[in-house]
């Protein structure tokens, strides 16, 4: 590792380097063109590919429908058209800057001089310190280099089990489920997706995945992995998840999907305020007042309209999702320019498992009742969050008309009355209210 | 290769090559075309790459499935006779093919 010789202001010239070869990376450069910025830009990441999209590495990817260069972003014609240098497989190690610019320099050296700053270098996957986790087949999901071997393992398993009853985690055991092979979900709380949906629309999901012949242990107590001893004493592979209790469940392959840690070890570095992510105001400025960030490592006051006005309102949260990489970054290009924007959005998410199609609109955060519309039974039913009269929110389950609905009316600021929206024979778009 | 040829609302047009099996939104996104958002990735999603078939490429495509019918019923700007959801028209090769965007996508 070079010494990084302090930073002396003598790049003023050097036009944009967005470190994290991301969704927000991909879509801060693009903007910054459509903006008609005409400085260099730089966009730098640590994978070998060119940035790519990673929600299908859950789903698509696993049924052998999709490689990293299918979903990538932007053809290579399109980066040599609007003059943005892709480069991968480097990882920034070190930045110095000040108000004009700076450089940052990768681990094998090079160095990446820069006018203005961006970091959209994402999350990665939460690290669980289980005894076995070493063992072969043990593994978190986050890059295509996951998903591949992701995807060559679950070809020799039998047994299949999922640490984590979040969105990755039952994506990946609908589509392990699909291909035949015995799943078992371990979920710590006492209920699944629980950090993103109601009650109501945690135990369907249970239901829903006991029907389709998942085993889900919910309260799950998991110890650790054991295996089979590997020769001279390297690992081997693992055979099995241990639970407190001493119970062994086979498994072949174990994924561990227990949500991601912002990355923000350069913005410490840089000495900006991190607090679960890069701080940044609502025009995507981190604490420096010139670095800018986007997308899954950022820390935000909460963008949602819906919301404005209350104490969730009010707060900042970090948000993982496409749209929030795209708006955000939209935001952060035009602030890097001087030009006035502001990060607002009716934030939303699906998940595709198996055949079931959820999409949220909203944040629920902040509601006080819920309705469910339409029968869970019939795996097409929604649940509508309410914060007194408002509506705020909803998880809909084969149900894109209400989607759609929902999601237009929070864009619009207006509301579907609760007594209305209950009646499923109703369609939520003629009766919604100004 | 087959063409798309993406026409935005102040009449502005964009071509872009793909491969047959393509689909229209992926092309658009691919090659950075205005006017297609395609957030979802094409997995039926978020009705972000609405479009209008132009009269003589609609016989190139297969018809609108349940579920893209239902999402085409809350685009940003209203639907029309010839609205798709561009992630479900696949390009084939020798036809070359029109579409016009709409004002907006969300």
């Amino acid at each position: 590792m070079p010494d990084s010789a302090p930073y002396t202001g003598a790049a003023g010239s050097a036009g944009t380097l967005i470190i994290g070869n991301s969704q927000a990376g991909v879509q801060l450069a693009s903007t910054l063109r459509e903006l008609g910025d005409t400085e260099p830009i730089v966009l730098v990441g640590n994978e070998a590919h060119p940035p790519y999209q990673r929600p299908p590495l859950s789903k698509a990817f696993l049924k052998g429908d999709a490689t990293a260069q299918s979903l990538a972003f932007r053809s290579d014609e399109f980066y040599r058209e609007h003059s943005i240098e892709v480069v991968t497989g480097e990882h920034i190690t070190s930045i110095t800057r000040d108000a004009f610019g700076g450089e940052a320099i990768s681990a094998s050296g090079r160095r990446f001089p820069f006018a203005r700053l961006a970091l959209t270098t994402g999350a990665a996957p939460r690290k669980l310190p289980f005894a076995g986790s070493d063992l072969r087949g043990v593994g978190y999901l986050r890059d295509a280099a996951d998903a591949t071997r992701l995807l060559a393992e679950l070809a020799a398993a039998t047994n299949v089990a999922i640490v984590g009853g979040g969105f990755i985690g039952l994506e990946v055991a609908a589509s392990a489920r699909a291909s035949g092979k015995n799943v078992t979900v371990f979920e710590a709380a006492p209920r699944l997706i629980g950090r993103a949906v109601s009650e109501e629309t945690s135990a369907f999901y249970l239901g829903a995945h006991e029907r389709r012949g998942i085993t889900v242990v919910l309260n799950a107590r998991v110890a650790g992995f054991v295996g089979d001893g590997g020769p001279d004493s390297q690992p081997g592979a693992v055979t099995g998840v241990r639970l407190d209790d001493g119970t062994i469940v086979p498994a072949e392959v174990v994924l561990i999907g227990v949500g991601v840690i912002p990355r923000t070890e350069l913005a410490e570095q840089l000495g900006l305020a991190v607090d679960n992510g890069i701080v940044v105001d609502s025009q995507a400025r981190a604490s420096d007042g010139f670095t800018v960030a986007a997308g899954d490592c950022a820390n935000m006051p909460n963008p949602s309209r819906a919301d404005a006005g209350t104490d969730f309102g009010d707060g900042r949260l970090r948000l993982e999702s496409v749209q929030n990489a795209v708006e955000q970054a939209k935001v952060a290009a035009a602030t890097l320019l001087g030009l006035e924007s502001t990060h607002h959005m009716v934030p939303w998410f699906w998940s595709d498992q198996a055949d079931l199609k959820l999409q949220i609109a909203g944040l629920s955060g902040s509601h006080d009742r819920v309705i469910v519309r339409g029968n869970p039974h019939d795996e097409k039913f929604s649940v509508l969050y309410y914060r007194g009269e408002q509506l705020i929110a909803a998880d809909c389950v084969n149900s894109p008309l209400d989607f759609m609905a929902v999601r237009n009316a929070l864009n619009h600021d207006q509301s579907i009355p609760a007594d209305l929206a209950a009646d499923s024979t109703n369609s939520l778009k003629k009766v919604t209210t100004p | 290769m087959p063409t798309v040829t993406y026409t935005a609302p102040d009449g502005t047009a964009t071509t872009a090559s793909g491969e047959a099996g393509d689909s229209v939104m992926e092309t658009a996104v691919r090659n950075g075309v205005p006017g297609i958002v395609g957030e979802c990735g094409g997995s039926l999603s978020c009705a972000t790459c609405h479009v209008f078939v132009c009269p003589e490429s609609a016989a190139f495509f297969g018809e609108r499935e349940d579920l893209e019918d239902d999402m085409l019923d809350g685009t940003a700007v209203d639907r029309q006779e010839n609205s798709r959801l561009s992630c479900q028209l696949k390009l084939s090769a020798g036809h070359d093919v029109f579409v016009r965007t709409p004002e907006s996508q969300v």
